[in-house]
């Protein structure tokens, strides 16, 4: 289980993140709407730990310990896995070794080849990891990473945006397959946490519980394909104005 | 040495240039060194030397206990040859005193390439004894295996005067792995290697070049390669173990159409070592091609990465990446690439960067569950990845270990 509680953050003294409960039990997948610059990765960030992103308040337990204070390795080796959204190039290392170094731990699994085959990567395992990738060549090398990690909390920061038709029913097998989505609801353990600002990914994955976030602060859980329906009719703006009790700045003139 | 035809010449070149400076890198004074130096024995069975030497050519890439992946062997200690053997037809190696007695034309390749009067340095090879490798792949024949040479120094003060000449006649294929290595951990010396290439029309050649000098050696290799219509050279150069002072700026001249040039480089200096390392490209014919690479970590100690080429002909094509990593505290790196066209329609281009590794790229490897520590040597490894064609297993293994040794004075 993943629970966060009264959560604050900032990121170079400036706090983006307000007051933030959310709580995704296992075998559970939520989806976390919300604007352009809502805070939704600052809030993935802050989950998977990374140094920049400071918890001035609340805490983030996992699997039942409070995990506030541990480094982004820490979290990773207890089953906090993420995609990034635009990852750096590492030059002279191969995606072979980082999803070999991903699969440490768990050898009883499937091989880097077999890994790569499925995610329609066999002929980058020996590439620069992210050296001249498309977009959605970025997207299902995360993925497979994510698949060597074997996470039980996945974060998946926009999976489905610069990717073209082709690839989104390949990326959406894909978590599906992370998530345990084949698994039968009682035994499945993996969570997920899914940021949308689209939610095309809901097209190809199903998900319990949304979130609309705006201003650093979640206003709204409910069904996610409901939400989608309103936000799709409405636009965040209505949201802006049902929760937060403020006109959108672009709309203030 | 005996030199046939125009020694004299080169001798009167020679004494005028006694007092000249290279262009480059800190003047040695040459009379803190002896110039002559005992006579070592000829070695028929090299692998009969004893185990500590063999495993200081060993660190160099010079196998001695089996030798069935070499084509050719050749060792130098001193100034004296002590082993010449071959293991294929088709390719000849031997000394280049012995050569000059066997053939009467090889009189017109010495200090051919490079200028007997280029500095002090090849100066004092010509006026003081010297030896030094002669390999040759003949016309149309290929090895399979590398042909393996190393210039061992062994008495200390000493100054290692080497003069080798390189031959692939047309259509040839060779590869060659040089290994040069001290006897001593701490003694100084003084190597000074002249190397000249001839890369004939059609021929290939390989070259893999691994120092494992001590902390007071000082080095000063001269090279130049010409290289003739659809030639190939391919030129590596791994520097792991520290040195006093190295300078060295090999150069290629590209002199037949379609003639095409890599090097590769890297470099590693930790505290006390200062090199000056470059690599220079004359692309002097239609079609010539090259690409320099170069990978530097400091660790403590100063280098000047340096890279050229000069485009002199039509639809020539250049390529020079120049990248430096700055592990710990004082160390320095200058990269200094350049290059000159002299005519439209030539496509040169450079890249240089240095600095220290990306936090960015760190936090991405930890999010895969890496350590801060392991992240780190992985991007290491991944800076000084080098994939050599013709490397053996053992020495792959020997740059591993090197590279590790760096990540461990990193840490």
């Amino acid at each position: 289980m993943l629970k966060i509680q009264d959560l604050s953050v900032a990121v170079e003294g400036k706090e983006i993140i307000h007051d933030v409960n959310l709580t995704i039990q296992n075998g559970e997948t939520h989806v976390l709407f919300g604007p352009n610059g809502a805070g939704k990765s600052t809030l993935l960030m802050a989950i998977m730990g990374f140094p920049k992103y400071k918890v001035t308040k609340g805490s983030i337990s996992f699997k039942g310990r409070d995990i506030t204070g541990l480094s982004v390795d820490e979290r990773a080796r207890m089953g906090i896995g993420m995609s990034f959204q635009r990852p750096p190039v590492v030059r002279g290392v191969k995606t072979r070794d980082i999803v070999a170094a991903c699969l440490k731990g768990h050898g009883d699994g499937e091989s880097v080849e077999q890994l790569a085959e499925k995610t329609d990567l066999k002929d980058f395992l020996d590439r620069d990891i992210n050296y001249g990738f498309s977009g959605g060549e970025i997207k299902r090398s995360e993925l497979l990473q994510l698949l060597a990690q074997k996470p039980e909390l996945t974060l998946l920061d926009e999976p489905e945006s610069g990717v073209d038709l082709v690839n989104i029913a390949l990326i959406g097998e894909l978590m599906n397959d992370l998530l345990e989505k084949n698994c039968p609801i009682q035994y499945r353990k993996c969570m997920g946490l899914i940021i949308t600002h689209t939610g095309h990914v809901l097209d190809y994955v199903n998900a319990r519980t949304g979130y609309v976030m705006c201003d650093g602060t979640i206003g709204c859980i409910g069904d996610p394909h409901e939400m989608l329906a309103t936000i799709r009719e409405r636009g965040y703006d209505e949201c802006i104005k049902c929760y937060l009790g403020r006109i959108p700045a672009h709309e203030e003139n | 040495m005996k030199k046939i035809n125009a020694s004299k010449t080169f001798k009167d070149k020679a004494k005028a240039a006694t007092s000249k400076a290279a262009a480059y890198g800190k003047d040695i004074d040459l009379n803190k060194y002896v110039s002559s130096g005992e006579e070592h024995p000829y070695q028929a069975d090299p692998s009969q030397l004893p185990p500590k030497t063999k495993e200081q050519m060993l660190g160099a890439g010079v196998m001695l206990d089996d030798p069935s992946q070499r084509s050719g062997t050749y060792l130098q200690m001193d100034n004296t040859p002590i082993h010449s053997s071959i293991r294929q037809d088709g390719v000849e190696v031997m000394a280049v005193s012995q050569a000059l007695e066997k053939y009467d034309w090889l009189a017109d390749y010495l200090w051919k390439a490079v200028a007997v009067d280029s500095d002090k340095y090849t100066a004092n090879v010509e006026l003081n004894q010297n030896d030094g490798y002669f390999i040759r792949a003949l016309p149309g024949q290929k090895t399979v295996f590398p042909v393996q040479a190393c210039l061992y120094l062994a008495q200390a003060r000493l100054v290692q005067n080497v003069h080798n000449i390189i031959i692939a006649e047309e259509g040839s294929e060779l590869h060659i792995i040089t290994g040069c290595a001290t006897a001593s951990r701490e003694e100084p010396g003084l190597h000074i290697g002249v190397s000249e290439f001839y890369i004939k029309r059609g021929a290939k050649v390989t070259f893999t070049m691994i120092h494992s000098w001590n902390p007071e050696t000082a080095v000063r290799p001269r090279t130049t390669t010409f290289i003739e219509e659809d030639g190939l050279f391919l030129s590596n150069y791994l520097l792991m173990k520290p040195v006093n002072s190295l300078q060295m700026y090999p150069t290629s001249r590209c002199i037949g159409e379609n003639a095409t040039v890599r090097y590769n480089s890297i470099l590693v200096a930790g505290k006390g070592t200062s090199i000056d390392v470059g690599s220079r490209v004359f692309l002097n014919a239609k079609n010539a091609r090259t690409e320099i690479v170069s990978r530097a970590i400091t660790t403590g100690g100063n280098i000047i990465a340096r890279g050229y080429i000069e485009g002199n002909a039509a639809d020539v094509k250049g390529h020079l990446e120049c990248r430096g990593l700055i592990l710990g505290e004082n160390g320095v790196i200058h990269a200094i690439p350049e290059l000159k066209g002299n005519l439209p329609g030539i496509d040169l281009s450079h890249e240089a960067a240095v600095g220290k590794i990306a936090e960015e790229e760190v936090i991405y490897l930890m999010a895969r569950g890496l350590t801060r520590e392991e992240a780190t040597a992985t991007i290491v490894r991944g800076f000084l990845r080098v994939d050599i064609e013709g490397l053996p297993p053992l020495l792959s293994a020997e740059l591993k270990r090197a590279v590790e040794a760096s990540e461990k004075e990193v840490m």
